[in-house]
């Protein structure tokens, strides 16, 4: 019979194979990884007695900023809210502004190798340095003040912004890219037509993202000389005012949320 | 009015996809270009327009060698050389009217084109074509809300406004179903009697090939094994460009039994 013979060759068993093919590295891998992990918390030395002494610390902290005081006497927390929303609005205009040419230049797909080499050198360096590292270089060359945070808030804008640009632009389609240079249209009109509209909503929505995140760095920002309110959060707390240091951190709350709120919106509308 | 002369592709893979192609074609010719997957068919034509550089050979459009262009030059060049894709290519983001007038990006300054002012001229024309395929009142809409037959139309139009000499047209009915491939053929086929087109038009359906072309070129591993009438094409010849099968079916003559929509 058809079927018997069917039976008797084919197995009646299947595994999927495994990831790492060779089950000496596989297993080694495994236990390695096992092993490094109790080892690595043998050797954090957790203090029960210290974690439980500063539980009540803890406490009495945050009893302190309560009520918040959102009063303002001298004015300095308006100011400082406003100062970080033109500090934040600025260097996400300005940084997306260069970000763009960094951009292109580092999208293999548009640029020559020496372009793409020198953008993406660019983006690298902008990224290995976080925005407080760069505030700190920003407010000893600069001074004092929220012209450092903004120039912090840009740079780091530049890493952030050309990276996924480039990124959007690798992925874009191809024949459409095709199809416009075909036509006989020149680079720039080529970027406009087939590049351009395949990218824009993605960009527009990175914008408004990067906006929010430059709003939250800037109060980072702040605490090492780069003005906003952060430069208020910090002078807060140095002079102990717990109660305004929880006013300045629920309205960063309530700023940041109504940003979010506002770029899912518009990234759903431009979609 | 082109002739192609030796011309070879090698891919930095290796891969020799043209083995030094010699064809010349005379002016309002419409010729199909057939032969399997891999056979060097899209290869062949993107080496006319350069949107892939041959590695050897000419190209040559009404006395202008294609290959030794600067690349200002190219673009100049590539105005009169309309293309038409698979998967129609438009930009999908971009209006149905914006599709059509890149058509005319070789035309036209930069700014013109950033702000979409583009000349009366061309924006009549653009509303004149969109009006011969029955697309009139799709202009505002956006690419992708269109049927894939729709685009297509789209996509003829924005070759068709480039005032092209030759039109090089790869696979256009590879993902529309047979009634509207049938449409779109005999388009192209109606817009280049009407214009005295030079068209090359890489197909994979051999019936199609047959019912609107005049001249057929059977590809296969980048040479050339058939070049001749669409009667021609008898199971020898499909067997030597596509290799062994029953072709009995392929080449029935059919009647042209489907009408304009």
């Amino acid at each position: 019979m058809m079927n018997n013979v069917s039976e008797t060759l084919y197995p009646k068993s299947w595994k999927k194979p495994p990831f790492i093919k060779r089950s000496w590295l596989r297993w080694s891998i495994i236990i390695g990884s096992i092993l490094y992990l109790i080892a690595a918390l043998l050797s954090m030395d957790i203090n029960i007695q210290r974690v439980l002494e500063g539980l009540p610390r803890g406490q009495r902290f945050i009893e302190s900023f309560f009520p918040p005081n959102f009063s303002d006497n001298r004015g300095v927390v308006w100011e400082g809210i406003l100062e970080s929303i033109w500090m934040a609005i600025i260097s996400t205009v300005v940084g997306v502004a260069l970000s763009i040419p960094i951009g292109l230049g580092a999208a293999r797909n548009l640029a020559p190798l020496w372009v793409y080499m020198t953008c993406r050198f660019i983006i690298a360096g902008s990224r290995t340095f976080p925005e407080i590292i760069l505030a700190i270089f920003a407010v000893k060359l600069f001074g004092f003040g929220p012209f450092a945070g903004f120039i912090a808030l840009s740079l780091g804008t530049i890493g952030f912004f050309a990276k996924l640009l480039a990124e959007d632009i690798e992925n874009s389609s191809p024949a459409q890219a095709e199809a416009v240079k075909a036509t006989g249209a020149n680079w720039f009109q080529w970027i406009n037509y087939a590049i351009q509209p395949q990218v824009m909503p993605r960009m527009i929505g990175l914008s408004v993202y990067r906006l929010d995140i430059n709003f939250r760095e800037s109060a980072v920002v702040g605490i090492v000389g780069g003005g906003g309110i952060g430069a208020t959060l910090n002078t807060a707390f140095s002079r102990y005012e717990f109660d305004t240091a929880a006013a300045i951190l629920l309205i960063i709350i309530a700023i940041v949320m109504v940003l979010e709120y506002a770029s899912s919106h518009l990234r759903k509308w431009v979609q | 009015m082109l002739k192609l002369e030796n011309l070879t592709k090698r891919y930095n893979t290796g891969d020799l996809a043209l083995q030094g192609i010699d064809l010349s074609i005379p002016g309002g010719q419409v010729l199909a270009l057939i032969g399997p997957s891999g056979a060097g068919k899209s290869t062949l034509i993107r080496c006319i327009n350069r949107l892939v550089e041959p590695t050897n050979g000419s190209a040559i459009l009404n006395e202008v060698n294609l290959t030794k262009l600067s690349s200002r030059a190219l673009r100049k060049s590539r105005r009169k050389m309309g293309m038409i894709f698979q998967e129609y290519a438009l930009v999908e983001r971009l209006t149905v009217m914006e599709n059509v007038l890149s058509g005319r990006l070789g035309y036209v300054g930069f700014w013109k084109s950033f702000f979409r002012k583009f000349p009366k001229r061309d924006v009549n024309e653009a509303f004149r074509l969109l009006d011969r395929v029955g697309l009139l009142e799709m202009a505002d809409k956006r690419a992708d809300e269109l049927s894939g037959g729709q685009r297509q139309r789209v996509g003829i139009c924005r070759a068709l406004i480039q005032d092209p000499d030759l039109l090089l047209v790869d696979e256009p009915t590879a993902s529309l179903d047979p009634k509207t491939s049938r449409q779109i053929m005999r388009l192209i086929n109606e817009l280049c009697q009407e214009r005295g087109l030079t068209a090359i038009i890489n197909i994979h359906d051999v019936l199609l090939a047959q019912m609107f072309s005049q001249r057929i070129v059977g590809l296969a591993l980048g040479n050339i094994v058939y070049d001749g009438s669409p009667e021609g094409l008898t199971p020898e010849v499909l067997t030597k460009i596509y290799g062994e099968e029953d072709w009995s079916a392929t080449i029935e003559k059919v009647d042209d039994e489907y009408e304009e929509a």
